[in-house]
């Protein structure tokens, strides 16, 4: 999904002219990306790579924050307490994640202040996929199940990205991910195994709704994504928008097949040839609205976060406060 | 009174995985002071035990070396072979040594 923050980005004007000093920085720094080194937050790095990497890493970031609204929805409406137990430590990962993304952001230079700035006022983006709404219990685990699905799909190859902080946070974030799957397949299973009918209908209507809204989740194809060949050359991104989506699909087909569930696409059908699942053909414009702001809960999504900004500005004056007058007295003494 | 936005500072957590190791670096994060730095390292590095003792440190009370001089700076010590027990061939009866 954080892929499309490079398809959903402004042009850039790249200056022609350089300094001989800087086209010295720039030879060995393609070096080091092609022998596979990393690249540390110190070390010197073209300007449009750093801007690339904070406008790639915060979109993630924001994304793990706006994704904890969704699902933070049905805490207090889990159905037992071991599934809210499990939600709850769940959404607290979100959080996590994102602090860790935005942390990794950070040592590029930028603000935490101002990367939130960007988010409120709708500047920066976030995964499409957060702006559609959980109607029932079943939309829960079907966001475990294809969304962090789709998601983990996506993030293991950025776990190898060029820029260090940025994979450290991924490996971590990946580490944690697979209990989020898992835990959303457990969810659908017991209610398709053990469950009513009502029950069983209400997963597959999750799942008709979540399915092509995930396979947005990795952007636009590849003709249509102009930024991907840079982002490759620059070990940014590992693995095409199209080819992590025939993965996604592959492995998804059997797990519907246990899970008892159809995917809502009829021309969803084996290729021997080339050896993946045949696909339809997805709506790409629903996707480009969705990015333009126009999904159904984008606006509800963004006032979220603007109050819950807003609303704890009080805490964050009143703590540091707190913290002022404990070394203005422990200078004193 | 209306103050100026006041971002907390940033912190460095250092995680110790259990007795024995060392603390290791494993990420950042902002607090308003140290104690709140410690809790919030807590909630935000070890939510599966990943920890048994957590050190924070002011991002801005660090000094680091200076990337630029990377290779003068710690190049010298390439050569130096001779400083590793491998570069030593003893008699096979005493190379265990």
């Amino acid at each position: 999904m954080y892929t499309q923050a490079m398809d959903t980005a402004p042009k850039d004007a790249t200056p022609a002219v350089r300094s001989a000093d800087e086209a010295a920085l720039q030879t060995r720094f393609d070096a080091r990306i092609d022998a596979g080194e990393f690249i540390e937050a110190k070390d010197w790095m073209p300007a449009h790579y750093r801007k690339t990497l904070i406008r790639q890493i915060s979109q993630h970031a924001h994304s793990e924050i706006v994704g904890m609204l969704p699902e933070g929805n049905w805490i207090t409406r889990a159905p037992t307490l071991k599934r809210k137990a499990i939600l709850l430590a769940k959404v607290q990962d979100e959080g996590g994640h994102g602090l860790y993304l935005y942390a990794a952001a950070e040592t590029l230079g930028v603000s935490r202040d101002e990367l939130l700035e960007a988010l409120h006022s709708g500047q920066a983006k976030y995964s499409s996929i957060f702006n559609y709404p959980t109607l029932t219990w079943a939309d829960v685990g079907t966001i475990g199940w294809l969304v962090d699905g789709a998601a983990i799909m996506n993030q293991v190859p950025i776990c190898r990205c060029s820029y260090a902080p940025y994979a450290r946070a991924m490996i971590r974030i990946c580490r944690e991910e697979s209990f989020h799957q898992r835990q959303g397949f457990d969810a659908l299973l017991t209610m398709m195994q053990q469950g009513t009918d009502a029950q069983r209908a209400m997963v597959q209507d999750a799942v008709n709704r979540w399915w092509w809204p995930c396979l947005m989740m990795f952007g636009p194809p590849d003709d249509q994504s102009p930024n991907s060949a840079q982002g490759m050359r620059w070990g940014i991104k590992r693995i095409s928008n199209d080819e992590l989506r025939q993965k996604f699909v592959d492995a998804t087909v059997e797990q519907a097949r246990v899970l008892g569930v159809s995917l809502p696409d009829p021309a969803l059908q084996w290729n021997a040839a080339r050896g993946h699942w045949d696909f339809g053909a997805i709506d790409w414009s629903e996707f480009w609205q969705v990015v333009g702001g126009e999904g159904p809960c984008n606006r509800e999504r963004l006032s979220a976060r603007v109050n819950a900004w807003q609303a704890g500005a009080w805490v964050r004056e009143a703590a540091m406060a707190h913290a002022q007058k404990h070394t203005i007295q422990q200078e004193a003494a | 009174m209306n103050q100026p936005a006041q971002e907390w500072p940033l912190w460095e957590v250092f995680v110790r995985a259990r007795a024995g190791l060392d603390h290791k670096h494993c990420g950042s994060l902002h607090a308003s002071d140290a104690k709140m730095a410690i809790q919030m390292a807590r909630d935000v590095y070890t939510r599966r035990q990943e920890g048994c003792s957590v050190w924070v440190v002011r991002a801005d009370h660090i000094t680091a070396s200076d990337p630029q001089n990377k290779e003068t700076y710690f190049d010298p010590a390439e050569d130096k072979v001779y400083r590793h027990p491998s570069f030593y061939r003893l008699p096979d009866a005493v190379d265990h040594m």
